[in-house]
């Protein structure tokens, strides 16, 4: 799937802007996750994306194909769980992914069977006869995923499906993607970054309705000013330097900041004071925090 | 893959009233309910002499609370479970999922249809062509209430918005008009009032059918036109107005 979105622009009640100038260009399968504080725009642009929504400005293509001026040609390869969607409370999860294959033009028999099938897939068996209301939220939220990826859609759009769900149902999930992901493009959101960090392979950033980040994990570290960090059990260590960064970190210990090319003075340093220490590149949630509150690339010198 | 339209409708109709009807069969009471209750009323008020018009009624009754009650599912659908939304990023189009919904009302409604078909058998002498011409009745004010129905779910934002809507259809279309009796028990100047609703023109034309009503064939023609007319301002209003995709 080739995914191009040039210069989208989304405003609300023609005053608030919710998406500004967003551009970026996919060229692969895989997971495509897009992160944010709340309200920074990551469902207006998953719903635009899946023609649920009519941007202000700009344009997207999947394949070519403009899913502005040409949506019904793009829902044929697309099928989307928005964020606050519900199972249907009355219906079981059986009945619920087969009457969504339906919605796609499959035949009774032929849904239910690949209901039934989906449904072995992912080990739901145990609860596929339940009303949806009788369920736990991880199996809810398994429920709709499925009747989604049990389809023929090749592009499936997901927002924030793990919100809300404890570790294991979340891992589970993750699983489910991660099995996936060679044969169909999946574009997610998250507020779990730790779930973008471990899954996609693009992560876009958004902020205030700009796509302030965007790329590989390795394109996002190289925004950040310093790429690595060295984790210090001592919670009081002090050293002076222009070439990293100290953080008295509240649940104890220390953090420092660093370029790759200072990482081995630090920690001859750190051996030198007998201190222990971990190092590795900073996670994801580092870039946001870098990204969202400063401390890019870019201020480097005025820093 | 070859995509079917009948599935697409169908599924609605799944969605909307089978698996309801069979993994919840209290909702039948439901609808069998509000037409039985008013005629039940009626026959009792009139020492049972209404009883044939109250029949005929029911169906008119039946048929515009099929259409509106869409209203309701509709929004708890779109604004609750969000199901309309994923069905937007699908093949299924407006129209197929809207026709869906709305022959799912028929079918949630086929027990009370089937009851009052049986009143009407027994108590309302109809030669076939007054039967075909009750049909078509029914089918044009169920358009209308369809249309009304979607027309209404597309501006409201929640499910208590669209009780309340329901709240304010049902007596305005169904119990206060002249349905279930006789245009005539109506006092003057207020039996005008009666003809802003459209239900009261198919149950003119109903009645007309049954004897119930002396009607000219130019009143006849006359309230079809009425009727046909306001279904298609409606139904127009509804194409015009529904929005598929947000903006």
């Amino acid at each position: 799937m080739r995914l191009e979105v040039s210069g989208i622009f989304k405003t609300y009640d023609g005053k608030v802007p919710a998406l500004i100038d967003v551009s970026f260009s996919l060229e692969e399968n895989g997971i495509f996750s897009l992160i944010g504080e709340n309200g920074a725009g990551k469902t207006t642009l998953v719903r635009i994306l899946s023609t649920q929504l009519l941007p202000t400005s700009g344009t997207a293509t999947i394949d070519g194909v403009d899913v502005v001026s040409l949506p019904k040609k793009i829902r044929e390869r697309i099928a989307a769980v928005p964020q606050e969607a519900r199972a249907v409370p009355w219906m079981t999860p059986i009945q619920t992914i087969t009457s969504y294959l339906m919605y796609r033009g499959y035949n009774h028999a032929e849904a239910m069977e690949m209901a039934s099938d989906t449904i072995r897939k992912l080990g739901m068996e145990a609860f596929e006869h339940q009303k949806n209301r009788k369920l736990s939220g991880g199996q809810k939220r398994k429920v709709l995923v499925a009747t989604v990826l049990a389809s023929e859609a090749d592009i499936i759009f997901l927002d924030e499906p793990s919100t809300g769900l404890d570790y294991i149902s979340r891992k589970d999930l993750w699983n489910l993607f991660s099995s996936i992901k060679d044969r169909k493009s999946i574009i997610l959101t998250t507020h779990y970054l730790e779930e973008a960090e471990a899954l996609a392979s693009r992560i876009g950033i958004l902020n205030k309705g700009y796509l302030v980040g965007f790329g590989t994990m390795e394109d996002l570290r190289n925004l950040s000013k310093y790429p690595y960090s060295i984790r210090v059990s001592s919670p009081d260590f002090e050293l002076e330097g222009d070439s990293w960064k100290v953080v008295h970190l509240a649940e104890g210990g220390t953090q420092i900041f660093t370029y790759e090319d200072q990482v081995y003075n630090l920690v001859s340093i750190l051996i030198s004071r007998g201190l222990r220490f971990t190092v590795q590149e900073i996670s994801l949630n580092t870039i946001f925090e870098n990204i969202i509150y400063g401390g890019t690339r870019d201020d480097k010198t005025s820093q | 893959m070859i995509r079917h339209r009948s599935s697409q409708l169908y599924a609605s109709v799944l969605v909307n009233s089978l698996y309801a009807m069979v993994n919840y069969p209290v909702t039948l009471v439901n609808t069998l309910l509000a037409p039985l209750s008013i005629l039940a009323v009626v026959t009792f008020a009139s020492h049972g002499t209404l009883l044939p018009v109250a029949a005929e009624g029911a169906l008119i009754m039946n048929m515009v609370g099929s259409g509106t009650a869409m209203q309701g599912d509709l929004s708890h659908l779109k604004n609750d479970m969000r199901l309309q939304d994923m069905v937007v990023s699908s093949p299924t189009g407006p129209g197929i999922y809207v026709a869906g919904m709305a022959i799912s009302q028929i079918v949630y409604s086929l027990p009370t249809l089937v009851l009052l078909a049986i009143f009407n058998i027994l108590f309302v002498h109809l030669t076939a062509i007054g039967a075909l011409i009750l049909a078509a009745d029914m089918a044009t004010i169920f358009t209308f209430a369809v249309s009304l129905g979607f027309f209404l779910s597309t501006l409201s934002t929640d499910i208590v918005q669209s009780w309340a809507f329901a709240g304010i259809l049902s007596p305005l279309l169904t119990t206060i008009p002249p349905i279930y009796y006789p245009i005539s028990y109506i006092p003057l100047p207020y039996r005008y009032l009666a003809y802003i609703s459209p239900t009261t023109y198919a149950a003119q034309i109903a009645q007309s059918q049954a004897g119930f009503a002396a009607l000219s064939v130019l009143q006849t023609a006359v309230y079809w036109l009425i009727l046909i007319i306001i279904t298609l301002i409606f139904t127009f209003i509804a194409v015009k107005r529904s929005r598929w995709r947000d903006v």
